[in-house]
């Protein structure tokens, strides 16, 4: 089979990282304006007009989107805010609401017909996210223990033998304050990447041989193709969720942790 | 020239590079979602929330009273079914009490009646009686008399002596009881 694909002149290719690069929208416009930018805009501007249409003037009877709202709010609150965050639950809700809204619709814009690019597949937006909650955790802990305790607790939980801190010290301060925002941001953005460079390909596979070269011998996998898109583009819907509901969970307990120290 | 400018260009593309004006758009996006969402509309929902479970606690408290004070009204209304009936019980014990008082109060009249109604009678017969005898006792005396007379043949001349012999003649009758009665 590979080597069908690569003797013709113009074989196939699968699709690799250049498919994340977007040229500005029309020729002549300023060099930011493309595809991702617009859509991450328009995520927001949904967002919140969908966050609006649900919340604007709520009813103690939900109806329509109100329902759905609720259920998205109940969700944040009952899975991320009260396991990690008790009593403050509702204080960060804001906050956690908001991510969690955000980076699910950012993430099903992967599967959208037409639009078609999980916003969150260009690093510089789970970046964004990452960053704001590094430094209000950073804030956060040092606001309620103290700059000393906070680096204390991190570094030196109580409890342990003398040397163990010799080697956990580091390991702590490495673990919080530089992996911990890199891997939360990176979690994101690679699960995203991958999900959308999978249903690229598998695309493609399905469109080239059964559009581009028709064979009698290429048909079939044609037909993996497609099939495979459509079974993946389910899995990457939950995977869509599974992020969001991950990222929001890891802000959550990001944030508990610098609220209280014994978390 | 062009390859430095190619590996330029790559190095940009890197996925793991940010682009500058996707962080400042990410940035303004977060902002404009967390004013909305967050500053906004959260404080709003949980404000209904919270007043849900407010009405929904009021509710399931106010079930609790009204089945309380149904509770209690049961209660008294079966205090009040069972005072009746003792008070029923009473009064027909009462009444049956009474009527048995009464009913011995009008036998014990009517039987003073009755005897009161004998005693009568007897009087009026004793009376009748002694009547009649007196009547009897100058009937027989002129019945005697004349028959006397009759038999006789000859007029007793003398009222007074013809009245003894009268007298005389009914003590001996009055001596004999079944001659009377």
């Amino acid at each position: 089979m590979t080597p069908l694909v690569l003797v013709a002149e113009d074989a196939f290719t699968a699709p690799g990282p250049s498919i994340f690069d977007f040229p500005p929208l029309y020729e002549g416009a300023p060099y930011w304006l493309t595809k991702p930018v617009i859509f991450a805009v328009v995520g927001a501007l949904l967002v919140s007009a969908l966050a609006w249409s649900a919340f604007a003037n709520p009813k103690l009877v939900p109806r329509g989107m109100q329902n759905i709202g609720e259920m998205g709010y109940q969700f944040v609150r009952d899975q991320v805010a009260r396991p990690f965050l008790g009593k403050d639950a509702e204080r960060w809700m804001p906050l956690l609401l908001s991510l969690f809204f955000l980076i699910l619709l950012w993430n099903f814009f992967g599967v959208i017909p037409l639009i078609q690019i999980p916003i969150a597949s260009h690093i510089a937006f789970p970046i964004v996210f990452a960053a704001t909650i590094y430094i209000l955790k950073i804030y956060l802990g040092i606001k309620h223990q103290g700059f000393g305790g906070y680096f204390k607790n991190m570094m030196f939980p109580p409890g342990l033998p003398k040397a163990i801190y010799v080697l956990l010290a580091p390991i702590e301060f490495l673990s919080n304050l530089i992996i911990a925002p890199f891997t939360h941001a990176v979690r994101l953005f690679a699960n995203m990447f991958a999900g959308h460079l999978i249903l690229a390909f598998f695309s493609a596979v399905g469109f080239w041989f059964l559009f581009e070269k028709l064979t009698p011998l290429g048909s079939g996998l044609g037909v993996v193709g497609v099939v495979m898109t459509i079974a993946m583009t389910g899995f990457e819907m939950f995977i869509q969720f599974l992020q969001a509901f991950l990222f929001t969970l890891l802000a959550a307990m990001y944030i508990g942790g610098s609220l209280h120290a014994d978390h | 020239m062009i390859s430095a400018a190619n590996t330029l260009a790559a190095e940009a593309n890197s996925p793991l590079m940010p682009h500058v004006y996707e962080l400042v758009v990410g940035s303004f996006a977060f902002l404009v979602v967390f004013l909305v969402v967050g500053k906004i509309l959260t404080p709003r929902i949980q404000k209904t929330l919270a007043e849900r479970t407010e009405v929904i606690e009021g509710g399931i408290k106010k079930a609790e009273d009204a089945q309380a004070e149904a509770q209690r009204t049961l209660e008294q209304y079966r205090a009040q079914l069972a005072e009746a009936r003792q008070e029923a019980a009473r009064l027909r014990e009462e009444a049956r009490e009474q009527g048995a008082q009464i009913k011995a109060e009008l036998r014990d009249e009517a039987q003073a009646e009755a005897r009161r109604i004998i005693e009568t009678a007897h009087a009026q017969i004793e009376a009748d009686r002694q009547q009649a005898l007196t009547q009897l006792r100058g009937e027989i005396g002129r019945l005697s008399t004349e028959l006397a007379s009759r038999i006789v043949g000859e007029s007793l001349e003398d009222e007074a002596r013809q009245r003894r012999v009268v007298d005389r003649f009914l003590e001996e009758l009055e001596a004999r009881p079944e001659a009377v009665r």
